[in-house]
């Protein structure tokens, strides 16, 4: 197996994800079976295959920097859960 | 023939005649979706008020002598990952059940701006994740033609709607297949434009090098009509393509003599069901007989699509939807600190496969992964690429079956994640090259519909118009609509 319990738990910190005890039994079991399946991968040679990214043959895309109008601030905040005297609020960071 | 199963386009030359009002037509939706909208629960949110208010407008307008749109009260339905002004988006996810959206997407806009009427936003998985429509936070979409079976997904409530009559077309968004395979499931023409077609500014967002949106219809001319209303360059999408949008109406032309079409022989093998290969198999010979020239052909890296998709589509998932923290839109859990806010927040707002997806591409992506999957993902996915590149020197359209199967039966593959990414088979590859891909009605297997897939080079879309149309208007009898 690829991707032990332990493992599970660390990406799922990474992810910013609360997982039950048996989320975290299935997942190490699901995520398993599909890396097992990509495994097919390694079948492949590619060296000195250039990775796509992006199919379209484009870099940076720029524009004039003129002020336009952009998103209100009340429209901007008002699908926030919580905000305060014009700003989103969270809990206390620091 | 009911008026709620007309074709886009049939209404809307209706409405320019004056047979009908727009606000008639409308009323004639909302009956029907009142009738069946219980049995096939295509939609998150209706819009009745709203919808009968533009309607009126239309009306008006048309009464005044001005220049109305082709779609200038036509009834339509949007699936719930595009931004709607003042009505609620929720990508059928606990997460953003109450979003409000500040602004409409650029293809609402454009729509709008053609005389299109919202009725309603459509059910999807969540956040366009799977294959069913199974994984939305509400409720399961049914397919009209079998009611215990799933609509295909993820914009399965835009296939059910259109085929259900509740709606005269659609929109959907298509990352691996969303809106080719419910099109597929549920007998209705489905285009995935090439990537940069259309303009992704206001649909959430899943996989962005992979998602684009497009057309859900009851036939190939509606498709074109519709494209025709949102294709074009956005400045606020920086991937969309800055080229002339061509007319694809005049694109329909009932002419396939001397085409090269290309069989590619991978999407006839293993994990094909042997009925639905029958069906198309007998599509590829009426090519033939239109006169198109056909031939069996290869795209080696086929089998690899598919692994390396459910890499990089959840990988750039996982960074997208980073975004759900609970600060600036959407649900939130207190916490006791702000970590504990966000992990509280999504463990509960979002459901099992997106929380699948979302740990698959971060390990994916993690420290020590990356070379071995993300970055041989991306290789592969060029290695993809130039099968499609050559097949094109030698072909003008490629065509295969839209899904491996028929529609499944709801809860058949809710437990096994790799049997439902299998039902993509056939249309990631199209998603990982860019290319814009068609499928359309062929015929039927086991009562149900089957799904003809048509594949072209970048921005060709003219040649995927002229293949569809050539070959609807000489099968007329595969438009045929379920009993519900």
């Amino acid at each position: 197996m690829p991707l032990s319990r332990e493992e599970v738990e660390h990406v799922a910190l990474l992810a910013r994800l609360y997982l039950s005890e048996e989320e975290k039994e299935a997942y190490t079991k699901q995520l398993n079976a599909i890396l097992e399946y990509m495994e097919k991968l390694n079948a492949l040679n590619t060296e000195g295959v250039e990775p796509t990214a992006h199919v379209l043959p484009l870099r940076n895309v720029f524009r004039e920097d003129v002020v336009k109008p952009g998103l209100p601030r009340e429209k901007a905040l008002k699908g926030a859960p919580a905000t305060r005297e014009g700003q989103f609020e969270v809990p206390r960071v620091v | 023939m009911e008026l709620f199963y007309l074709s886009a386009h049939e209404a809307a030359r209706l409405l320019q005649n004056k047979e009908i009002s727009a606000v008639e037509l409308t009323r004639e939706i909302l009956k029907r979706i009142e009738q069946v909208e219980d049995k096939v629960k295509a939609f998150v949110t209706l819009t009745p008020e709203k919808a009968l208010e533009q309607a009126k407008a239309v009306d008006e307008a048309r009464a005044r002598g001005e220049n109305l749109g082709p779609l200038a009260g036509v009834p339509m339905a949007l699936k719930d990952n595009l931004c709607t002004e003042g009505i609620r988006t929720t990508c059928s996810s606990k997460m953003l059940e109450n979003w409000i959206p500040p602004y409409d997407a650029f293809v609402v806009r454009k729509l709008r701006e053609a005389g299109a009427i919202l009725v309603g936003k459509c059910n999807m998985d969540e956040f366009a994740m799977g294959s069913s429509t199974e994984n939305s936070r509400f409720f399961p979409t049914r397919n009209p033609w079998d009611l215990d079976r799933v609509p295909g997904g993820s914009s399965g409530g835009s296939a059910a709607a259109v085929a259900a009559g509740e709606a005269f077309f659609a929109l959907g968004s298509d990352t691996g297949g969303s809106i080719r395979q419910p099109a597929s499931f549920c007998g209705v023409v489905g285009l995935k434009p090439t990537y940069g077609r259309v303009s992704r500014y206001g649909l959430v967002a899943f996989a962005s090098s992979l998602d684009q949106i497009g057309p859900l219809t009851r036939d190939v001319t509606d498709c074109a009509l519709v494209l025709q209303a949102i294709a074009g360059h956005d400045p606020l999408d920086s991937t969309s393509a800055d080229l002339p949008v061509p007319d694809y109406l005049a694109a329909l032309r009932q002419d396939i003599k001397g085409l090269k079409i290309g069989v590619p022989k991978e999407y006839f093998g293993p994990g094909m069901d042997r009925e639905v290969v029958s069906v198309v198999r007998q599509a590829i010979d009426r090519l033939s007989d239109l006169g198109a020239f056909c031939e069996e052909t290869s795209l080696p890296h086929t089998e690899y699509a598919l692994p390396a998709y459910y890499l990089v589509a959840p990988a750039e998932a996982s960074s997208n939807l980073a975004r759900y923290d609970g600060v600036a839109y959407g649900f939130r859990l207190p916490g006791k600190d702000v970590v504990d806010m966000y992990m509280k927040t999504r463990r509960e707002g979002f459901g099992a496969e997106v929380k699948r997806r979302i740990m698959l591409g971060t390990y994916a992506l993690s420290a020590g992964y990356y070379d071995a999957y993300y970055l041989k993902a991306l290789k592969v996915r060029t290695l993809i690429r130039r099968d499609f590149d050559q097949a094109f020197e030698k072909y003008d359209v490629l065509v295969t079956p839209t899904s491996p199967t028929v529609a499944f039966r709801l809860g058949e593959r809710v437990g096994d994640p790799l049997a439902m990414y299998m039902s993509d088979l056939c249309t990631i590859p199209v998603n990982m090259a860019g290319l814009p891909a068609i499928s359309i009605p062929c015929g039927f297997a086991q009562g149900l519909p089957v799904g003809l897939q048509i594949i072209a080079k970048p921005f060709a879309e003219e040649i995927l118009f002229r293949v569809a149309y050539t070959f609807e208007q000489a099968t007329g009898n595969f438009r045929r609509w379920p009993e519900i």
